[in-house]
């Protein structure tokens, strides 16, 4: 009894969702330290210019394959070492940063905005339209996502915009899916028939009174796309279907060293630990906005 | 158990005559002619051209030659290899054992360590083992391998010269090929060294292909656990008084495996996928390499049907696994 009367002052004093959103992320350890370096990740990207010491492309000609600084031979005019060119290391991965920042966004942004339209459309379509686009997702999911993207960059032309429309598209279905499921489970509820009968129209419903309510999984989603896209981004690079030499893109910098891997470490090691961190953060971060925003996974 | 198994086939022909489809626009939406596209710089005569447009049936109209690239699928003809004029079909299971020895032992290799990982974590839940395992897993997770398998090759290939850097097996063996997996192959040989030869070609890309898969399957076998130890009848079981280990192993994990198995047969995708690099790394001479060297040679029949069969494998696999979860799990079936 004394929980029930004191409901409504609770009520005035809830924290507003932003700050309730911190408080269970905050939780997470790994999350913040995750957001932390994504920080960092998206500052590289932002100020790449100002923050590489040389131009990423500027080829050394006197310095081709020198070593870290801290090894013998090394010397911190080139802190990270310079690859067979002669090229600054660290300048190219730096600059490297903001590829996979844009490669991130822009096919989070494309597989999101056109999965979860397709989505509401087959939550609210009749059920023949349904059945069609979930059939036509199912067959998009047969092929092995990386596989699928390679055969679409080789129809485009290999190019980092080619690559990210193919990785953007072989994303979609994922949105589709998780969009649908949770559309069909909110199109039962109560507010939804309320908001019907009070006269509200389909797209209306559609948009403003039932995907509200679907974001949560698509959110935690979306930020583990946003992780898979720079990996499957890179992978293509390495292959020679993403970005072109001599962009300093992470991938193609490492298929670019593969044969100097026994001589020069450096050349390797960088641009995939590069990758590695990027990856794991957001992935940590993921993790934490899961258990943050997804009241059902909460505590497990 | 007949109704679900039927049910699940209906969803499944829809879905193999879309793949069909896509793979039979693929030769046709590439922009400009096909034909003179794997011509290539050479080009070719007049008359050349006339025999391949009639070779590829691009004169017949669209729907025929649809039906006539089904009816051909159903016989197991894929069409022709441009570059070495071999059957694609026979290409493809001259080389699929490859693929199939290299996933079956990195998924072993994934199951082998990642099951005892997640029951472990699960059980020791928050403390020191959990958040080892669990964090590795992560770093795992976000790998990307092909980087993971340079670094194993710089370490185990390089500095300590452990395993060899590229191929199946060491060429100073020479063996007919029985089964066509290596390590089967090359102890019918009875050839001293062979076997050994073999394995050590395997460890590498084993590892590298299992790594992810490895990862997966700690996770979901430690969120599985865990929700399966909160249950009541493990309550049961401990009130009764059993042995931790016989709670754990044989109550919880029996009923935990449910949705680890599905994560297993999922990882299919993944483990060709995977398989596309580090078959190209390693120079192994699987599927995964195959598609990567048409897709750079343009010899687009093979890329066609090499994307159809992979399809295809995955869906089989799916049904596979919908029909033994509708076996394991009663639940599933009557919906």
């Amino acid at each position: 009894m004394a929980e029930l009367s004191a409901t409504p002052t609770k009520t005035e004093n809830r924290p507003s969702a932003l700050r309730e959103f911190w408080y269970y992320f905050s939780e997470n350890r790994g999350a913040v330290i995750g957001l932390w370096v994504f920080a960092a990740f998206v500052f590289c990207a932002a100020f790449a210019p100002l923050l590489a010491p040389y131009d990423p492309t500027e080829q050394f000609r006197n310095h081709i394959l020198q070593p870290p600084a801290w090894q013998e031979g090394g010397s911190w005019a080139f802190p990270l070492g310079t690859d067979p060119l002669g090229r600054d290391m660290l300048s190219r991965l730096i600059m490297g940063s903001r590829y996979s920042f844009f490669v991130g966004i822009v096919v989070v942004v494309v597989a999101v905005s056109g999965g979860v339209i397709i989505g509401l459309l087959s939550g609210f379509a009749p059920k023949w339209v349904d059945t069609l686009i979930m059939r036509v997702m199912d067959i998009i999911l047969a092929f092995p996502s990386l596989l699928l993207a390679l055969v679409l960059v080789a129809i485009l032309g290999p190019s980092l915009t080619n690559a990210m429309i193919a990785i953007a598209i072989v994303f979609q279905p994922h949105y589709v899916r998780l969009t649908r499921a949770s559309v069909l489970a909110e199109r039962q509820k109560d507010y939804v028939t309320s908001a019907r009968v009070a006269g509200a129209g389909r797209s209306r419903l559609m948009f403003i009174t039932v995907l509200p309510n679907c974001l949560a999984p698509i959110i935690v989603q979306a930020a583990l796309s946003f992780s898979t896209a720079i990996l499957d981004a890179a992978a293509l690079g390495f292959l020679g279907m993403g970005a072109q030499p001599p962009t300093p893109e992470w991938g193609t910098m490492l298929a670019e060293a593969r044969e100097f891997i026994l001589r020069a470490w450096w050349v390797v090691t960088f641009p995939g630990l590069a990758i590695l961190v990027t990856v794991l953060a957001i992935n940590l971060m993921g993790d934490g906005l899961r258990d943050a925003l997804d009241p059902k996974l909460k505590r497990s | 158990m007949f109704g679900y198994f039927i049910s699940r086939l209906g969803m499944f022909i829809p879905t193999f005559l879309g793949v069909t489809l896509i793979s039979f626009m693929f030769i046709r939406v590439l922009p400009g002619d096909p034909i003179i596209v794997m011509a290539g710089e050479r080009g070719m005569t007049e008359e050349r051209y006339q025999e391949m447009v009639e070779k590829l049936g691009f004169d017949k109209p669209v729907l025929r030659q649809y039906w006539d690239y089904l009816t051909g699928i159903m016989q197991g003809d894929l069409g022709e290899s441009f570059v070495t004029k071999k059957p694609v079909w026979d290409e493809f299971f001259a080389l699929f054992p490859a693929t199939l020895e290299l996933s079956i032992c990195a998924m072993i290799f994934a199951v082998v360590l990642g099951l005892p990982a997640g029951v472990i974590a699960a059980v020791n839940r928050g403390k020191f083992f959990d958040r080892a395992l669990m964090s590795s897993a992560l770093v795992g997770y976000s790998m990307p391998i092909f980087w993971w398998a340079l670094l194993l090759i710089i370490v185990f290939s390089g500095n300590l010269g452990w395993t060899p850097v590229s191929g199946r097996i060491d060429l100073l063996y020479y063996f007919p090929s029985v089964t066509g997996f290596m390590l089967i192959d090359s102890l019918l040989s009875g050839q001293a060294g062979a076997f050994q030869s073999a394995v050590r070609h395997l460890i590498l890309p084993t590892i590298v292909l299992g790594t992810i898969p490895l990862a997966v399957i700690a996770r979901q076998t430690r969120s599985a656990m865990l929700e399966v130890l909160g249950e009541d009848y493990i309550r049961t079981a401990r009130a009764k008084g059993l042995s931790p280990t016989r709670i754990n192993g044989l109550h919880a994990l029996r009923n935990a495996l449910i949705p680890v198995i599905t994560v297993i047969g999922l990882s299919v995708g993944t483990l060709l996928a995977g398989a596309i690099l580090t078959e190209t790394i390693f120079s192994w001479p699987g599927i995964g390499k195959w598609m990567v060297d048409s897709i750079f040679r343009r010899d687009y029949p093979v890329v066609q049907g090499g994307l159809l069969m992979i399809a295809v494998i995955v869906m089989l696999v799916n049904l596979l696994v919908d029909v033994l979860y509708g076996i394991i799990n009663p639940k599933i079936r009557r919906r």
